[in-house]
C-alpha cells in the first residue's frame, strides 16, 4: 500500500501538489472544531456532575436582632429527615458575601445587607429524593423557602451547548466530505494525465486493484502528510488560545473571560487520529474513483 | 487459439474499419499481417490483444468467447498475450529495467526472479549497458528492442507485434525475427504486423492480408534461404 516505486508517475503530477496543503487546511479546521466540541462536552459534563448532587434552599434574611431566624432551624430539621438527603448545611454570612463579591466588591459589611440565607443540600446521586415531596416538606417547614435544584439553568445552558456541539460535528463531517471531493477531482485529473500509462498497465494484464493500489497509496501518503501538518498547526493554535484565555483571568483567577482549554489526554488522542482519518478518507476515495473509471475500460 | 467469426469493428459512430472477418489461427502458428497504412492492421491487432471489443461477430481467445468472459477474468487472459505496440508505449519515468519488469511485477513475481530474468533478456537484446536509462534517452531502435523485451519477458502464449522491426537496422531486425522464431518453436503463437515485404517473404510464414478492412489469408510459402 505504501510502496515507494510507482509504475504511474503520480509523484511528478502537478495536479496533486496542492492536495496536501488542502488536506492540511481541512484537518486544521476540523481539529479546531473538534477541540471546541470536546471542550464544550467536558464543560457540560462537569457542570452536570457537580450540580446534579446538590440543591440550594434560599430563605429570607434573618432579623438583625436574632429573634427571627427566617425559618432556618425548622428548614434544616425538615431537610435532614428527608430520605436521600445526605447533608444540609447553612452557608455562613461570609461565604454568602463572597458569592456576591464579584458584583458588589469587598467594600461592604455583610451584616449591613439583608442577604438571604442559603442552605447547601447534598443528595445521594444514586437515590436522590423526590423533589416534589421535598418541596412540600419545605413549604410546610418554611413557607418562604425557595428550592433551587439547579436543573433549570443547567438545562438552559445545555440546550445551546448541545446545539453548538451538533453544529461543530456537522462542520467536521462537512470538512470530511469536501476533502473526499477534493481527492475525487485530483484523482480524476491524475487518471486523465496518466491515461497512456494506465492503458499500458491495463493491456499488460494489470488488475484494476493493482492500478488502484498505486493511486490509493499515493493518496494515503499525501493525506497523512497534509493531515500531520494541519494537526501541528491546530495544536499550536490551541496552545495559543489557552495562553490567551489564561491572560483574561480576573479577580485573582476566580473569573476568566475566555473559558479554559481543558483538553484531557483522550481528547488529544482523538485529535491525533485526524491525520489518520484524512489519510484513510483520501485512500478510500482514490480507490473508489479509480475502480469506477477502470470499470469503463474494455 | 484465436478465432474470429464475422467480426466487424467501428469506432463510435464512424465507418466500419473491419468487415466480416472470419479467421482461425491455431496454437503455435506464426502469421505475418500485412496491408497498407489505414488497412486496419492495428485495429485487427487491438481486437486480438483485447484493447477493443468487436462491434459485431465473435472473437474467441484461448477457447473463450470474449463477449461472455467476465471482466475480472480478462487480466489473466491479457497476461498470456505479449504486445509490441507500434508506438512502443514505454513508461517514460521508469528505467529500461523497470519498464521490462512491469509485466512480471503485475503478475506478482518475486523481485529476485525479476532481477534475474530482466537482466538476462536486456543483455540478449543488447541493452545490458542501459539498465538504468530512461526511454527518452534511448535511440528509436533501442526503444523498440526495449518494447519487444517487455512483450516477451512474461513468456506469453500469444505474441502480437505491430511493426516490431520498423526502427531497427537489418541485422537487429533479423536477430529479433530469430527471437520470435525461437519463441514460436517453444509454442508461442505469433501475429506480426509489418510493412516489410522483404522480411515477410524471407521468413515465409503464413500471411494475413488486410485491404480496406477486409482480410484475406495466404497460405505458407517456402521459406527463403536465410
Amino acid at each position: 500500500m505504501l510502496r515507494h516505486r510507482l509504475d504511474i508517475p503520480l509523484d511528478n503530477d502537478g495536479s496533486v501538489r496542492f492536495l496536501p496543503w488542502l488536506i492540511a487546511l481541512m484537518v486544521y479546521l476540523a481539529a479546531l472544531a473538534l477541540a471546541g466540541t470536546l471542550v464544550l462536552n467536558t464543560t457540560l459534563a462537569r457542570y452536570d456532575r457537580t450540580l446534579s448532587g446538590t440543591l440550594t434552599v434560599q430563605l429570607p434574611a434573618a432579623s438583625a436582632d436574632g429573634r427571627d431566624d427566617g425559618g432556618l432551624a425548622a428548614t434544616l430539621g425538615a431537610l435532614r429527615r428527608v430520605p436521600g438527603v445526605t447533608s444540609a448545611d447553612p452557608l455562613g454570612r461570609d461565604a454568602t458575601a463572597r458569592l456576591v463579591e464579584p458584583w458588589l466588591g469587598t467594600s461592604f459589611a455583610p451584616e449591613e445587607l439583608a442577604l438571604p440565607q442559603l442552605i447547601d443540600v447534598r443528595v445521594d446521586p444514586e437515590r436522590p429524593p423526590d423533589l416534589a415531596a421535598l418541596a412540600a416538606t419545605l413549604a410546610a417547614a418554611a413557607p418562604a423557602a425557595v428550592l433551587d435544584d439547579n436543573r433549570e439553568w443547567l438545562d438552559r445552558l445545555a440546550t445551546p451547548m448541545r446545539a453548538v456541539e451538533v453544529v461543530t460535528l456537522a462542520i467536521v463531517a462537512f470538512i470530511g466530505m469536501v476533502a473526499a471531493l477534493t481527492v475525487v477531482f485530483t484523482t480524476r485529473a491524475g487518471l486523465s494525465v496518466h491515461h497512456t500509462v494506465i492503458e499500458v498497465l491495463h493491456l499488460i494484464g494489470a488488475r484494476d486493484g493493482y492500478i488502484a493500489a498505486q493511486f490509493q497509496g499515493h493518496a494515503l501518503r499525501l493525506g497523512l502528510a497534509g493531515g500531520v501538518f494541519g494537526l501541528l498547526l491546530a495544536v499550536a493554535t490551541l496552545f495559543g488560545i489557552a495562553q490567551a484565555a489564561a491572560r483574561t483571568a480576573l479577580l485573582g483567577g476566580r473569573v476568566q473571560l475566555l473559558p479554559a482549554l481543558g483538553l484531557a489526554p483522550w481528547h488529544w488522542a482523538v485529535l491525533a487520529l485526524l491525520p489518520l482519518a484524512a489519510g484513510i478518507i483520501a485512500m478510500i476515495t482514490a480507490r473508489v474513483t479509480v475502480l469506477r473509471a477502470l470499470a469503463r475500460m474494455p | 487459439m484465436i478465432r474470429f467469426e464475422n467480426v466487424g469493428l467501428r469506432y463510435g459512430a464512424g465507418p466500419e474499419v473491419l468487415h466480416d472477418i472470419t479467421v482461425e489461427l491455431p496454437p503455435g502458428s506464426f502469421h505475418f499481417l500485412t496491408g497498407s497504412s489505414g488497412a486496419g492492421k492495428t485495429s485487427f491487432l487491438k481486437l486480438i490483444y483485447l484493447a477493443e471489443r468487436p462491434t459485431r461477430g465473435l472473437v474467441s481467445l484461448f477457447g473463450r468467447d470474449i463477449a461472455t468472459t467476465p471482466r475480472q477474468d480478462l487480466p489473466a487472459l491479457r497476461r498470456k498475450i505479449g504486445v509490441v505496440f507500434q508506438d512502443f508505449r514505454l513508461i517514460d519515468h521508469l528505467s529500461a529495467f523497470d519498464n521490462v519488469a512491469v509485466p512480471l511485477r503485475v503478475a506478482g513475481l518475486a523481485e529476485a526472479q525479476i532481477r534475474e530474468h530482466v537482466g538476462e533478456l536486456l543483455r540478449w537484446v543488447g541493452l545490458a549497458e542501459k539498465l538504468e536509462a530512461r526511454p527518452a534517452t534511448l535511440s528509436g531502435g533501442q526503444q523498440q528492442r526495449l518494447a519487444i523485451a517487455r512483450a516477451v519477458i512474461g513468456r506469453p502464449t500469444l505474441l502480437v507485434a505491430d511493426e516490431p522491426t520498423g526502427n531497427v537496422d537489418d541485422e537487429m531486425a533479423l536477430r529479433l525475427m530469430r527471437l520470435f522464431e525461437e519463441m514460436n518453436k517453444l509454442g508461442t503463437t505469433l501475429v506480426i504486423a509489418t510493412h516489410n515485404e522483404h522480411l515477410a517473404k524471407r521468413f515465409g510464414h503464413a500471411r494475413l492480408h488486410l485491404d480496406r478492412g477486409e482480410l484475406t489469408i495466404e497460405s505458407n510459402r517456402e521459406r527463403q534461404v536465410l
